[in-house]
């Protein structure tokens, strides 16, 4: 049953990203005739809008080391989720040995085989 | 939720850095005590890392148009307490401020304030409150992630409207707009993330119970059945 749950669960996740890929519509070119980029950063989106709040404000620091690239954030981040989902699935896949070794041992003492 | 690096008044990111300085420090303390106490509770605190990890790395489109990520601080809050998500959240956070000029150093402390410090006091408080309403266990746990992340996120938005009110509407039309990006952006990745905390909680229901009674913030009593 939890397994069910958790399948069921997870489709809503996927459905939750999916569907805004196609509801979403692509929005029309601004006022200056650009494009405007779908799906951009919330990140980004928010630092245009201090731009456009305080026009003045400088970026007062300057990040230290930026990627080389797209493809090299895109590396980094995949790498970032990598790691975390690869030891997720370690700490699982050891739980769930350990308790069904845990539950054959249990087996055995109650019904031990005969050694005659 | 990630403020860019130099976007923060110098003020505003000294003041940010100082507020989250002692949640910091009472977090590792209280992560070390906890892992003395039950040395079998490193890996948790591992998972509970990696969930982090995982999530903040996920850029997901939302039906603004926008891509935003969960943040993960729900699960490890609830396991641990919200004081040990702090020194977590800074692991990550200072992983994406250097390598990838994601968020930044100068905004670390508000970022660290919002991502690591708001959002696991607010689900554990949640967690305890629909707890004490007698809603079911998963039900509680997916209100506190996905509540814990979606304020994260309204915490933000109130930083970067602090930081610049708007000339005509001062600070509450600008967190209007703040928040028009941030928090509109983050319901449904608020959801996704309250379903996948549950959907890991469902696995160490199963597999590891023993864990779970063990550990002082979640003691519910459909664990063990």
């Amino acid at each position: 049953m939890k397994r069910h749950q958790n399948l069921l669960l997870l489709l809503a996740v996927v459905l939750l990203a999916a569907l805004p890929l196609w509801l979403v519509q692509k929005p029309l070119p601004d006022a200056n005739g650009k494009p405007v980029e779908l799906f951009a950063g919330a990140d980004n989106k928010a630092m245009a809008l201090i731009g456009d709040i305080a026009p003045n404000y400088v970026q007062w620091f300057k990040p230290i080391m930026e990627p080389a690239s797209g493809e090299i954030v895109s590396l980094l981040f995949a790498l970032q989720a990598a790691l975390g989902a690869g030891f997720i699935g370690y700490y699982l896949g050891v739980s769930v040995t350990r308790e069904r070794m845990k539950r054959e041992a249990q087996m055995h003492t109650e019904n031990p085989t005969r050694a005659d | 939720m990630h403020i860019m690096e130099g976007f923060l008044p110098i003020e505003h990111a000294v003041g940010w850095a100082v507020a989250s300085v002692p949640f910091v420090a009472y977090g590792i303390g209280s992560i070390k005590k906890q892992i003395e106490a039950n040395l079998e509770q490193r890996m948790l605190l591992g998972v509970a890392a990696a969930f982090t990890f995982v999530l903040s790395a996920l850029k997901l489109p939302s039906v603004t148009g926008s891509c935003s990520h969960p943040t993960g601080t729900g699960l490890g809050a609830l396991l641990f307490g919200p004081a040990a998500m702090a020194p977590i959240g800074l692991v990550v956070l200072l992983f994406q401020a250097l390598l990838l000029a994601h968020g930044g150093l100068t905004t670390l402390g508000a970022n660290l304030f919002s991502m690591a410090i708001v959002g696991p006091f607010a689900a554990v408080a949640l967690f305890r409150l629909t707890r004490r309403l007698r809603l079911s266990f998963a039900v509680s746990v997916f209100i506190a992630a996905s509540l814990a992340d979606f304020l994260t996120y309204v915490t933000t938005s109130a930083q970067l409207a602090w930081a610049f009110p708007d000339p005509t509407g001062g600070v509450v039309a600008s967190f209007a707009k703040f928040a028009g990006i941030f928090a509109i952006t983050q319901i449904p990745l608020a959801i996704s993330e309250g379903l996948l905390t549950v959907v890991i909680f469902n696995a160490l229901a199963r597999f590891n119970p023993q864990e779970l009674k063990d550990m002082n913030v979640v003691n519910p009593p459909e664990v063990s059945a």
